[in-house]
């Protein structure tokens, strides 16, 4: 660090920081270019895909069914199969995760048992999505011998879903002081009351963000969904069946992509790209505006 | 000795029988609260074992059905030979092991600079109102369905690589690599920037106090002190990487040769598994050999998690 | 029988660790005991032992007897829901829940089955008086419980702690992280509440002890030094170490 080879007083810095000032400057430079622009690139990209995409819908594009053919073709079927599915899933995996999650945080003895409990855990959500779907087509294609069904889709999916809440409910309800629980339990209340009474409620916002990160992931899921419930829809709206075809608009997507040979598909997938990101991003923002309304509210 | 009056004795022995199970007027309603609270510490030991359970399923499944490749497939074909041809009887895997590690390599030689430097911008450089602001961009980033980001790719990336390189195809390893690593940047940053967060002030602090500027600080200072974390954020890009589908398979070509460069149409395990597998009959070799593949996938997924428990508690047991 | 609670040679073990070492004493009814001695000398952990909250630290094993009306609170016929009913605690730190003024005082009475509005209002209105806390909030009872100060708070939790009517009252270290002022208040409170509650207060300021207690326990190391009537203890106290501590050579 020695730029003269005069010698000097130790403490002059005036010379020695020249160079690595210059160096921090280019650095401060480097970094707020790279962290503006990577990001801004980025957001720009699905900025664009919306505007692209969304001023094009129309209420036909959402309701009607796609063509395998013709021109005109809507995401009606694969629209309302996301939702549906989406729902059964959570239906199935919010109380099991819940529960689980409760269970690590409260009623779990600290020990051994407890770490592979949770090295399970962990171990789940870092499997694959295509795996689920390899699983899923073990399990309901060949076992149970449904073929690409609503339900095999659905349950593979609540599978997916399982590491996360779990992991989240944990967390959240550890998160709650101790001191609330003591109180509760100095009034007399049994474990089941101090979890529904207090627990859940004040760790409400954490599990409500943990299920809209859920959601908003199994909505956009596809390599799960191709493997057991397939890329076709049984062609009606509103299709209640739980053992129909499946194909959700994320796979729709895919679909429209890779294999469609109507003339217009460049289109759809334009404007059902749209649709997609729009309705991740609802999930994942609206849900969680009023609760952060609310933590404002019981904090004053 | 205490003495109490007559009436005080009395309140007292209310309270001793009051606090009996099977007396008291409410004893109805104690059985049932009991009886709930027992009945729900069941139900909660009982989905974590479910939970357990289809980790094991999945495993156990995975296993059993990719193992029966091995009937009629040798394991130096499966493993070694780069000869995937299912129709003619060859099931050389090795062409999608040596896709999966060298797009995994590929995307992390991209994406780790630019994650760990934004990161650090995040971290250490902007202004908190611009930090506050940018966290939750990112973390939504990190939710944004992957066919997004393969129709991006697909629809953005591939022009514009044809118009750079005047080439015909644009589809292979390179394309995949920059589609997989704008949906791992997100996920490695955030996790970084809370490595890099979490570094003491003190330690910041002092580095200031002997002179140093902030470029030296964090290269010195912050960067070391946090390693671990970050170590711990690529290794989950990774993971995220590996098992990354729809995006990969969208603009990498799948076609089963080897890459022998960035632009040559190849394929890796997860885009295969997805291509072939709705086309065949579950009970052929064909079927078993992508299972086997899966088998494979999960098997690397789980090793990573436990490797990254092994980081932890050494970090836990050094510091 | 003689007294409310009595405590015969008892014995708390957290893993290996002996917290209490044979104690022996009798805690009188509607009357206020102190419990004091240096920190970690078991006070706080005595006291937990009367409501079994230390049931909740795992590892914690308990030999003895220690009788409440008569019954042995450890032995298997007890309902450990109705002994916290029965005796009621509040803690250092005011701990209400973030509900309004009202739920908290009422989150008792609901966990006991109480539902009717009127008689929660009620026992509402009748708790908070009873904390010297009514006047003060009757006109905010929606609010939340976080918006009233540290010392509001504290007697909140008092409030809620007699709403389910209980017969014992445990205080562990109730005024030490409020200020002079509250402090104050609560002790007066202590005073009036004696006459219908049993209450048993740990206490780290030997002063508040002299104060506000009929009885006073010195505890050393997990044992019992000494206990007796607060005049008697601080004036004349029979232990050498008693006389150590209250003269301030150590503590």
């Amino acid at each position: 660090m020695n730029e003269s080879t005069r010698s000097e007083a130790p403490y002059s810095f005036g010379k020695r920081n020249s160079s690595s000032a210059l160096y921090d400057r280019i650095f401060t430079g480097l970094v707020w270019g790279i962290g503006i622009l990577v990001i801004l690139f980025i957001v720009g990209l699905l900025f664009m895909l919306l505007k692209n995409g969304l001023p094009k819908l129309t209420w036909d594009f959402l309701y009607s069914i796609p063509s395998e053919i013709e021109e005109g073709g809507g995401i009606g079927p694969a629209l309302f199969n996301s939702f549906y599915l989406l729902a059964i899933s959570l239906i199935i995996s919010i109380p099991i995760g819940l529960a689980a999650g409760i269970y690590l945080a409260e009623f779990a003895p600290n020990n051994k048992l407890i770490d592979f409990v949770r090295i399970c855990v962990e171990g789940l959500s870092s499997v694959p999505s295509i795996i689920f779907g390899l699983f899923g087509i073990a399990l309901f294609v060949e076992m149970f011998q449904i073929g690409l069904t609503i339900l095999g889709g659905a349950i593979s999916l609540a599978f997916l879903n399982l590491p996360m809440l779990t992991r989240i409910t944990e967390e959240s309800i550890r998160a709650v002081p101790v001191e609330m629980k003591n109180a509760s339990f100095a009034l007399g209340s049994t474990h089941l009351q101090t979890i529904r009474r207090v627990l859940i409620p004040v760790a409400l916002n954490g599990l409500i963000t943990g299920i809209c990160l859920t959601a908003g992931r199994a909505f956009g899921e596809s390599a799960v969904i191709i493997l057991t419930a397939g890329v076709t829809t049984s062609g009606v709206m509103w299709d209640f069946n739980l053992f129909s075809p499946g194909e959700t608009l994320a796979v729709h997507l895919w679909y429209v992509q890779s294999e469609a040979i109507v003339p217009d598909a460049q289109e759809i997938a334009q404007k059902a790209t749209s649709v997609l990101i729009f309705i991740v991003l609802l999930i994942n923002i609206v849900f969680r505006v009023p609760l952060w309304l609310n933590s404002r509210k019981t904090k004053s | 000795m205490i003495e109490m009056n007559q009436t005080v004795q009395t309140a007292s022995a209310e309270l001793g029988n009051s606090i009996r199970t099977g007396s008291g007027k409410s004893f109805d309603r104690r059985a049932r609260l009991r009886w709930a609270n027992s009945a729900f510490r069941i139900a909660c030991i009982a989905a974590a074992a479910f939970v357990c359970l289809v980790l094991f399923g999945i495993l156990f499944l995975m296993f059993r059905t990719g193992v029966l490749t091995f009937q009629e497939v040798s394991f130096a074909e499966f493993f070694f030979s780069a000869d995937w041809d299912p129709e003619n009887g060859k099931y050389g895997a090795l062409l999608f092991i040596f896709g999966t590690v060298a797009l995994t390599a590929l995307t992390l030689l991209i994406s780790v600079p630019f994650s760990v430097l934004i990161a650090v911008f995040l971290a250490e450089v902007t202004p908190k109102w611009l930090r506050n602001l940018l966290r939750p961009v990112l973390d939504l980033l990190v939710g944004i369905p992957s066919v997004v980001y393969g129709y991006l790719g697909l629809t953005v990336l591939i022009p514009w690589l044809r118009d750079m390189t005047g080439k015909d195809l644009a589809d292979g390893l390179l394309a995949a690599a920059i589609v997989l690593t704008i949906m791992v940047l997100p996920t490695i940053s955030r996790v970084s920037d809370d490595a890099i967060s979490a570094v003491p002030k003190k330690y910041r602090d002092a580095s200031y106090a002997l002179g140093s500027n902030r470029f030296q600080t964090i290269f010195r200072v912050v960067l070391p002190a946090s390693s671990r974390g970050i170590v711990y954020a690529v290794i989950l890009g990774m993971a995220r990487a590996i098992g990354e589908t729809m995006a990969v398979v969208m603009v990498i070509g799948n076609t089963a040769q080897i890459a022998d460069s960035l632009f040559t149409p190849t394929a890796v395990l997860t885009s295969n598994i997805v291509m072939q597998i709705s086309s065949v009959e579950f009970d052929s070799t064909w079927n078993y050999a992508l299972y086997m593949m899966g088998f494979l996938l999960l098997v690397i997924s789980l090793i990573m998690i436990v490797a990254v428990r092994f980081l932890q508690k050494r970090g836990v047991r050094e510091s | 029988m003689k007294a409310l609670i009595e405590i015969d040679k008892l014995n708390l073990f957290y893993g290996t660790f002996q917290a209490l070492k044979n104690v022996s004493m009798e805690i009188p009814q509607r009357a206020i005991t102190a419990f004091i001695g240096p920190s970690g000398c078991g006070k706080s952990t005595l006291l937990r032992t009367l409501n079994r909250m230390n049931d909740m630290i795992p590892g914690t094993r308990i030999e003895g007897k220690i009788a409440v009306g008569g019954t042995d609170i450890y032995s298997g016929e007890v309902h450990v829901e109705t002994l916290r009913k029965k005796v009621g605690m509040v803690f250092q730190q005011p701990n209400p829940f973030p509900k309004s003024i009202y739920d908290n005082v009422a989150y008792g009475p609901r966990l006991h089955g109480i539902r009717g509005k009127k008689q929660l209002d009620e026992i509402v209105e009748s708790s908070l008086r009873a904390a010297a806390l009514w006047d003060e909030v009757k006109d905010h009872l929606k609010r939340s419980a976080l918006s009233i100060s540290g010392g509001q708070q504290q007697r909140l939790c008092i409030a809620r702690a007699l709403a389910v009517e209980p017969d014992v009252l445990l205080m562990d270290e109730a005024t030490s992280a409020l200020d002079p002022i509250s402090t104050l208040k609560i002790e007066e409170l202590a005073q009036e509440l004696k006459d219908k509650y049993t209450i048993v207060m740990v206490t780290h300021n030997m002063h508040q002890a002299a104060r506000v207690s009929h009885q006073t326990v010195f505890f050393l190391n997990g044992e019992v030094v000494e206990y007796s009537e607060t005049e008697k203890l601080f004036s004349d106290p029979s232990d050498q170490r008693t006389e150590d501590y209250i003269s301030g050579r150590f503590g």
